[in-house]
């Protein structure tokens, strides 16, 4: 009974603040400072297209590099939860997946890939980019874990691809501390025409690390959970 | 009338969104229904911080032809919570899946979702 | 003006899908519920000029975790999940 009251106290206080708030808040009519800022001197500065990335990438790059790695720390946590027995598989014989699904996967699984990497490589002219382009990837890695759920993969490659690109981000980095003027700075690069595929320094390099990384940490997450389906 | 603006309609749909989450993980029972709760206030709270970063008739942070180089502060809307909120959605599959391996495991030692049955922090 | 009342009735669809989520009888339901109430979230954010955004939620927030949902409760096996 207090339980009950407690909640409707809290859900009523927290309804009054967010009330209160949509009353008395005002809509800007102009840009505040700093987005100013970055809207006005990205083309100039940093010499990509679309803002968004320029914030992620450089502006804030080191937010994302946190976020990579919370990303990696989740991913580490899952594959520790689900840590499956060595015991050999007791062979069931399960459907076999249907012969659409088995030919449509091997057709598509490729073009999902080509996909995933033209979205993360243009994120810096168009919508998109690394998170985006990770995430199509891994959805053609459900594909094929779907044709073939009792195959096996090797861990080895998503491993490597993982900690090869992660490397490589925090490399660059630190190349941009030493050649450009900070910590993933990214004209260490020329920056090429606004607008080209080849510009914007090293924002192409870093998203397609960034991306190339999230994809086989989200791959690596259903891995792990198909694995536990497997074991039953 | 004035008050129907888009802004006003995204801010109202997440902070209606925010309070169903909200109830929902304070009183359900079942932990995975605990967790889609979360996911629902994890999707109010960013459709109420893109919303505040929207100015009317303004485009989204992309230079192309349409907007060309100049003036650009006067035609973006804000990039910045945009940004944030790209990494905010991230993270949240990431926490949601932890979130439901944890409860795997727990079912899997006590044979129950209720989250009554888990007293001791030890098990 | 067409805009907004799009924004309206996604808004009142959003709503009702969550509110569907927290009543529905088996998890199943409340997780597609969720799923769709993501969705439509990124529609909400295409008007809102954050295509960025939208890309993200739409690949993420309503694709992947719809599926890891489905992956855990494959393997829960009980009546009313």
């Amino acid at each position: 009974m207090y339980k009950n009251m407690f909640i409707i106290l809290l859900l009523a206080g927290f309804g009054l603040l967010l009330g209160s708030f949509l009353l008395t808040h005002h809509e800007y009519l102009s840009l505040p400072q700093l987005p100013a800022y970055y809207a006005d001197n990205t083309a100039p500065e940093v010499g990509a297209a679309n803002v968004v990335t320029a914030v992620v990438v450089t502006y804030r790059g080191f937010d994302t590099l946190g976020e990579v790695t919370i990303l990696f720390v989740a991913a580490s946590l899952i594959a520790m939860f689900l840590k499956h027995s060595k015991a050999p598989r007791h062979d069931r014989h399960p459907r076999p997946s249907s012969v659409i699904l088995s030919t449509s996967q091997k057709l598509l699984f490729p073009l999902i890939v080509l996909f995933g990497a033209y979205v993360f490589a243009n994120g810096h002219l168009t919508p998109g980019g690394g998170f985006q382009g990770g995430a199509i990837i891994a959805t053609g890695f459900l594909l094929l874990l779907m044709a073939n759920p009792q195959a096996e993969f090797k861990h080895g490659l998503l491993n490597a691809i993982e900690s090869i690109s992660g490397t490589s981000y925090v490399i660059i980095g630190i190349l941009g501390a030493i050649l450009g003027l900070g910590f993933l700075d990214n004209r260490f690069i020329s920056l090429g025409q606004l607008g080209t595929l080849f510009s914007a320094g090293a924002i192409p390099v870093i998203y397609s690390l960034i991306g190339l990384k999230v994809g086989a940490e989200l791959s690596n997450i259903l891995h792990h959970l198909n694995e536990v389906q497997n074991e039953e | 009338m004035e008050y129907l603006t888009l802004q006003n309609i995204g801010l109202v749909t997440g902070f209606m969104l925010m309070l169903i989450g909200l109830y929902g993980a304070l009183t359900q029972k079942n932990i995975l229904r605990i967790i889609v709760a979360f996911t629902i206030f994890d999707a109010g709270l960013n459709l109420v911080i893109v919303a505040l970063s929207y100015i009317k008739g303004r485009v989204a942070p992309i230079i192309d032809q349409t907007t060309g180089v100049t003036n650009l502060s006067e035609k973006f809307v804000d990039p910045i919570p945009q940004a944030l909120v790209l990494t905010s959605i991230v993270i949240g599959v990431g926490v949601t899946g932890v979130m439901l391996t944890f409860a795997l495991r727990m079912f899997k030692t006590r044979h129950s979702l209720d989250i009554n049955d888990f007293k001791q922090t030890k098990w | 003006m067409i805009t907004i009342i799009l924004a309206i009735v996604l808004g009142l669809v959003m709503i009702s899908m969550a509110i569907a989520a927290l009543t529905a009888y088996r998890v199943r339901a409340a997780v597609l519920a969720s799923g769709i109430v993501s969705l439509i979230a990124s529609i909400i954010y295409l008007l809102l000029a954050a295509p960025d955004v939208a890309m993200t939620e739409a690949a993420i927030g309503s694709g992947l975790t719809t599926i890891i949902f489905f992956y855990v409760l494959n393997k829960i096996r009980r009546s009313d999940v």
